[in-house]
């Protein structure tokens, strides 16, 4: 079992102007195997650091972080990523981002072929592998940056508010894409997110977070990821449950940023 | 100038008006058909446009045919040989004229008796810091004021004598019989047999070496070559004419007496200053040199030389009635200049002089492109023969020798040297045998590509990898900023005599030179290139397993590369004028020592034609970067 074990998190940045910034605060949690992560919360309240010392990209000031029972130091293939600008290679063709991880890893060029062109048909991009990157809208570019994440057969899939600068057609679009890969593949996905409606739609379980310091405020277990693999989103949200999860956590987030602004 | 080429040039002057006003006239049609978008700012309204670049392009080599006076000499190439005699009668007549106020204002006696009595009033004014005593000073007074009469003595009609009178009064007769001789058409009669086979010998306009035609060649040329003649004779006989009479030289060699005994009352005088001596010193030497111009009688009354002035503007405006159509035809055709005679040729003045013509450039575009003549012996570009062992020799090293068991042999008792096997791995390594040649690459131009083209790579290949660990590490950044940003600033030239002096003047020095300046280019491109890649590719790529070389050569390689290719764009303009520049400096090849040499020589067409190879290298080596550019790098700016 690939489970991610985070055990008493502590990261405290060293600030330029002197003094140091408490960016989380005793972050522990466990997420199974399989299990769809929302993380939501104000600005500032140390999502993308967490999400950077699960992928591996800086290091904890203090407490464990386990993948699988290994211990995380720096990243790997076991840690998918997905950004929110794609972070995309404009130099390299669709076909040629996809294949990135598998050709860092020497793979044979006609396994190469044959999962790119398996992952693209997936992701929705069938046929469009010899087309530069830049010619893409921020939607397809999404969709490659999963397939180009995906195709490396992570544990764990990071995505980092991947959806956040997309338009809301695409973004629903985008919704069902992940909700579908999650239940075909079975991964682990954690999704950072600003926004209350995807991270209700997107989390089997959801963390609120809060800032300064930066801690796990609350934990929901939500049925609405699994409504939306049989339903249509929009009936989903119509739901009035839905609706209600919404507000609550909304005033959650409402009143935080309200205690920032008092504080400064 | 064959008579063939003028045609052509002819041609293609008429074909380059009607080109130009064809695509203004097309493209005025298309703004006034185009009003889709009326907007002025629009970038996108700059798109397009081919006939402005006819326009554009016919308009610069109109230009230059038209102020080179090429299309001039085109349309009629004989106009030079006669304007040449027109200035030579300009010549010619220039003595008389300038006594006259008519390109001065004042006549040329009134000039000399107002610098002569400012000279004297200073002396005047002076006379107290030579500590004279009453009686000397006094004396010194009388010199200057006889000084003066004397002066003014020739102003006065009296003074003048008869002889003089009589010899003005024949230089106006015989300006004014020329007058009447130009206007006679008859005037000089049928050229000598002599003239014609000159005027049929003397080559044409812009013949190597032989500039403009000198002789006549057509009545009009004969009437002023004629005329030139005479004129070039009254003024001689003028200049020779000196309004002077008895009492007025007794009354000079008075005045050198007087000057004499004052010099030697100076000499004689004790217990003067050093100040007071060198003031009569000054003295006496500013009085001897007004005598002196005062002795040349130049000055004549006010109204002597009335007649001999009215003549002269007779004769001009009878020469301007003269030279007719050829005239209007030279303030036409050709622009920014004259033609001008001198003692003994005649000469293009002007735009026409520094503008070579374009049909003469191409010629000798053309003339020193020929292999067999090339420029200083050398090709501008060409192949030349190298044999193989040479290069072999060269990538060979020396060393191997040493590695080779055993000594070098030496000579028998007979006196002889046997070889061994050492001795031909020596000659192997020096390319001292026998292989067949391959044609390379050789010249002038040819010598500067490879320089330029050799420092472009040296600091391609070591400045883009340092530019990039700059752009990555701290240390790299830190250990190497401060070497490259204390050089880069000195302009290369600097550097030249420097380098040139290490390396030597030969492929050496300036390859280093580029090198140096194109490194310090590329280092700051990569650097920048290397620094604005964004963080989340490179999360992206650890993320995907790779390595921190994987991520150096895949990711930030290429997309530090619209920066590296723009800094070999600039690397390559900086190169070819640091090239040029050294080139010039030092050296015996090259484009820079060509230009060098034919300025050294006033040869303006090898000037232009320099610069026009430089300008199309330019265009050349643009064009390949703008082509590479769309090919690598089309993402630019788009990720």
């Amino acid at each position: 079992m690939s489970d991610l074990v985070s055990d008493n998190l502590n990261m405290v940045f060293n600030v330029s102007t002197g003094g140091t910034v408490h960016a989380l605060k005793d972050v522990s949690f466990t997420l199974k195997q399989g299990e769809l992560l929302s993380v939501l919360g104000p600005s500032g309240c140390g999502k993308t650091t967490l999400l950077n010392i699960i992928a591996g990209f800086i290091r904890p000031t203090g407490g464990k972080l386990e993948l699988g029972g290994e211990e995380i130091d720096g990243p790997g293939v076991n840690r998918g990523m997905v950004f929110q600008q794609g972070a995309l290679f404009e130099w390299l063709t669709v076909a040629e981002n996809v294949a990135f991880g598998l050709e860092i890893k020497k793979t044979d060029p006609d396994v190469i072929n044959k999962k790119v062109e398996e992952w693209l048909e997936i992701v929705g991009l069938a046929g469009f592998g010899h087309v530069p990157t830049y010619q893409l809208s921020g939607g397809m570019q999404q969709r490659i940056a999963l397939a180009r994440c995906l195709i490396n057969d992570p544990d764990l899939i990071l995505m980092d508010e991947p959806l956040g600068a997309l338009d809301a057609l695409t973004r629903e679009k985008m919704q069902s894409l992940v909700l579908k890969i999650w239940k075909e593949t079975g991964k682990t996905i954690m999704i950072i997110t600003h926004s209350v409606e995807e991270a209700l739609l997107l989390g089997e379980r959801l963390f609120v977070m809060a800032p300064r310091p930066g801690r796990l405020h609350k934990e929901y277990r939500l049925p609405f990821a699994e409504q939306g693999l049989t339903q249509d989103l929009r009936d989903v949200k119509a739901t009035e449950e839905f609706g209600e999860t919404r507000e609550e956590i909304l005033t959650m987030i409402w009143n935080m940023e309200e205690e920032i602004m008092g504080q400064v | 100038m064959s008579g063939y080429s003028g045609f052509i040039v002819g041609f293609l002057f008429i074909a380059l008006i009607i080109a130009c006003i064809c695509a203004t006239i097309y493209g005025r049609k298309l703004i006034r058909t185009e009003k889709t978008d009326a907007v002025f700012g629009n970038p996108t309204k700059a798109l397009g446009g081919w006939h402005w670049v006819v326009t554009g392009v016919s308009f610069i080599l109109l230009s230059w045919f038209y102020f080179s006076w090429d299309a001039a000499r085109a349309f009629n190439p004989k106009s030079a040989n006669e304007l040449c005699q027109i200035a030579k009668l300009d010549y010619a007549v220039n003595p008389i004229r300038t006594v006259f106020p008519i390109d001065d204002n004042y006549l040329r006696g009134t000039r000399l008796l107002q610098r002569e009595e400012a000279q004297l009033a200073g002396l005047e004014g002076n006379i107290d810091s030579l500590g004279l005593n009453d009686d000397k000073k006094a004396y010194a007074l009388l010199i200057i004021e006889s000084m003066r009469d004397a002066m003014t003595s020739l102003a006065s009609a009296e003074n003048l004598d008869a002889a003089t009178t009589q010899k003005l009064a024949g230089i106006e007769e015989r300006i004014n019989t020329l007058t009447d001789n130009m206007a006679d058409a008859a005037f000089p009669g049928a050229p000598t047999a002599k003239q014609i086979e000159l005027a049929e010998n003397q080559g044409h306009w812009g013949d190597p070496l032989n500039e403009i035609p000198l002789h006549p060649a057509s009545p009009r040329g004969y009437k002023f070559d004629a005329a030139a003649k005479e004129m070039r004779s009254i003024a001689r006989d003028f200049g020779r004419i000196r309004n002077t009479n008895a009492a007025f030289l007794a009354q000079i060699e008075e005045q050198k007496s007087r000057l004499k005994t004052f010099n030697q009352l100076t000499e004689s005088a004790t217990g003067l200053s050093d100040n007071e001596i060198s003031e009569r010193k000054d003295f006496s030497k500013t009085l001897t040199r007004v005598l002196r111009r005062i002795d040349d009688g130049l000055v004549f009354p006010p109204t002597a030389l009335t007649g001999i002035e009215a003549a002269l503007i007779a004769l001009d405006k009878e020469q301007r009635n003269q030279q007719g159509a050829v005239s209007l035809y030279a303030s036409l055709m050709m622009p920014g200049g004259s033609i001008d005679a001198g003692a003994s040729n005649c000469s293009e003045q002007g735009s026409g002089r520094w503008l070579p013509k374009p049909s003469d450039t191409i010629a000798t575009l053309a003339r020193i492109s020929d292999p067999d003549i090339g420029y200083k012996g050398f090709p501008l570009l060409w192949y030349k023969m190298k044999p193989v062992s040479e290069m072999i020799g060269f990538i060979v090293p020396d060393f191997i020798v040493s590695l080779v068991p055993g000594e070098f042999p030496r000579h028998d008792e007979s006196g002889l040297t046997t070889g061994n096997f050492k001795t031909s791995v020596y000659n192997f390594a020096t390319g001292n045998f026998d292989l067949f040649s391959v044609p390379v690459p050789a010249g002038h131009v040819w010598d500067s590509l490879l320089r330029v083209l050799a420092g472009l790579f040296f600091g391609i290949i070591l400045g883009v990898p340092l530019g990039l660990f700059m752009g990555l590490s701290r240390f790299c950044k830190g250990f190497f900023d401060p070497l490259i940003e204390l050089y880069r600033p000195v302009p290369p030239l600097a550097w030249a005599p420097l380098i040139l002096t290490i390396f030597g003047i030969n492929d050496d020095g300036k390859i280093f030179l580029l090198f140096m300046v194109a490194f310090a280019i590329m280092v700051i491109s990569a650097r920048t290139g290397a620094t604005g890649t964004a963080l989340s590719k490179i999360h992206a790529a650890h993320s995907l397993g790779a390595s921190n070389r994987q991520i150096l050569r895949r990711v930030i390689l290429p997309n530090s590369l619209p920066e590296i290719l723009t800094g070999i764009r600039i690397a390559i303009g900086v190169c070819w004028g640091t090239l040029v520049a050294a080139e010039m400096l030092a050296g015996t090849t090259g484009i820079g020592f060509v230009e060098n040499v034919a300025r050294k020589q006033s040869d303006y067409e090898i000037i232009w034609t320099t610069i026009i190879i430089l300008g199309l290298l330019g265009l050349i080596f643009d064009l390949i970067m703008r082509w590479v550019i769309n090919k690598v790098i089309p993402w630019r700016g788009k990720g």
